[in-house]
């Protein structure tokens, strides 16, 4: 069996949730709790990745992360490396692909908690980032669970975007999803099916959670 | 200190428009039917709503000032807020909920022994009573040190026994306390039992007239209070 595509496929996973977390925390803070001019607009373009095919967003990403893109160009000028086919660029692309996963279960955490409960802080003193942390974060760690867990399997499963713009280097950027599809490609079932066999218990555990941290949610 | 207020503010059916001032060691109680005005008025004196106009004083620090564009957020004004359904923390257990903004956490426990909850400290909110719930709640208020205590409708989601138990400890806390007391309530007999001043408040403005009208209209009202000293009437400026 690939351990290396294994080991790979989780770093992946854990960097991309863990990331996705911080990041989408405070936007789906403020979706939640302010309007805005364009809002709607704003909100489409975080789920826009949903919609799209992988092979679309590989392609932008590919477009934007190679060394005359900006995010390449950038990313050149500091670390004087290239971002395509390697492990930091296909974590971007995980991020990127995944934002709707983190970001809509965490809103609709934020929008169930009582606004009450946030003037209450205010009148005791606490800033908007205080009450975001002491009370916000505290009440919704069912959704943000759920987010994360979300976000970890959808990590696990993504094969097109990371494809494209990782290729598949042993340790690097080869996923199981790709070790995969290497070995159906090279007849080679087995391998194919020992990877496969190994992360039906570890979805169907998470998917699990995510029910019961449903029906915490919903008591 | 006088806390001294001045508000106008259109509002969907009616405009609101008042002024009233409430010293330290004082309990103005602001009542009137629902629907009045009177939450309004409290959350503005409380920073979370806006007057259009107006002018808010504690003492010599400007809270509001429409004129001068001042507007102290709700943080900065350091005041005490029982909310009517409690507001407590449901993620905190009594204890860490009073002590949540405590000056001194010390002090919690004191505050505790005097509402009677002691045995309630490591219980969460939707474990007890409606009642141990709002005595909670004065604690959490009570333990910031507030230069204004506002009380809106703190026991109106209680039974009449809970609720008469409870209006005797704030009564006793008003000899303690030695800050202004705005207390929020429709019910005429927790008016005079409380109050040092009664702003009598429908549709937004000052009607003086009110409660004489009620209690005729309702002769049952205000007996439990008789015996009580007669508050004053509103005080205008």
């Amino acid at each position: 069996m690939d351990y290396l595509a294994f080991f790979v496929t989780l770093k992946l996973a854990l960097v991309t949730t863990v990331v996705l977390m911080v990041l989408a925390a405070p936007v789906a803070y403020f979706l939640a709790f302010y309007r805005f001019p364009g809002k709607s607009l704003a909100e489409a373009l975080i789920y826009l990745p949903l919609a799209l095919p992988p092979t679309v967003i590989g392609f932008y990403l590919i477009i934007l992360m190679g060394p005359r893109g900006w995010v390449g160009g950038l990313w050149a000028k500091l670390t004087g490396g290239s971002l395509l086919f390697t492990f930091a660029g296909i974590v971007i692309a995980s991020v990127i692909y995944s934002v709707p996963f983190a970001v809509q279960p965490m809103k609709a955490a934020f929008a169930k908690i009582d606004r009450r409960l946030l003037e209450n802080a205010y009148i005791l003193g606490l800033s908007r980032r205080a009450a975001f942390l002491r009370v916000v974060i505290p009440n919704s760690l069912a959704g943000i669970t759920a987010a994360a867990v979300l976000v970890f399997l959808h990590s696990i499963g993504a094969f097109g975007v990371l494809l494209m713009v990782g290729g598949s280097i042993p340790g690097e950027t080869k996923v199981a999803s790709i070790a995969i599809y290497e070995a159906v490609e090279m007849m080679d079932y087995r391998q194919a099916g020992l990877i496969a066999l190994s992360f039906i218990p570890v979805s169907y555990a998470f998917l699990l959670l995510i029910n019961k941290l449903n029906r915490e949610v919903d008591s | 200190m006088i806390l001294s207020a001045f508000f106008k503010k259109r509002l969907k059916y009616y405009d609101l428009e008042l002024s009233f001032s409430c010293p330290s060691g004082k309990t103005m109680v602001m009542i009137g039917p629902s629907g009045g005005g009177k939450t309004t008025v409290i959350r503005m004196l409380a920073g979370l709503e806006t007057p259009d106009d107006g002018l808010l004083r504690f003492g010599e620090e400007i809270w509001f000032d429409s004129e001068r564009r001042v507007n102290l957020k709700p943080q900065k004004r350091r005041l005490g807020y029982v909310f009517q359904d409690y507001n407590l923390f449901p993620h905190l257990d009594l204890y860490d909920n009073a002590a949540f903004a405590a000056v001194d956490k010390k002090e919690v426990d004191s505050l505790f022994e005097m509402f009677g909850i002691s045995h309630l400290k490591k219980r969460k909110p939707h474990m007890v009573s409606g009642g141990e719930r709002q005595r909670c709640a004065i604690c959490q208020a009570l333990a910031r040190h507030p230069r204004v205590l506002l009380l809106d409708e703190p026991f109106s989601a209680l039974d009449v026994v809970t609720r008469r138990g409870l209006r005797e400890e704030i009564k006793k806390l008003k000899g303690r306390l030695s800050c202004p007391m705005i207390y929020v309530t429709h019910d005429i007999n927790e008016a005079l039992f409380l109050a040092d001043e009664i702003v009598p408040l429908v549709e937004g403005k000052i009607d003086e007239g009110w409660m004489q009208r009620t209690i005729s209209r309702e002769p049952g009202q205000g007996v439990a209070a008789r015996g009580a000293r007669e508050p004053r009437l509103s005080l205008v400026y």
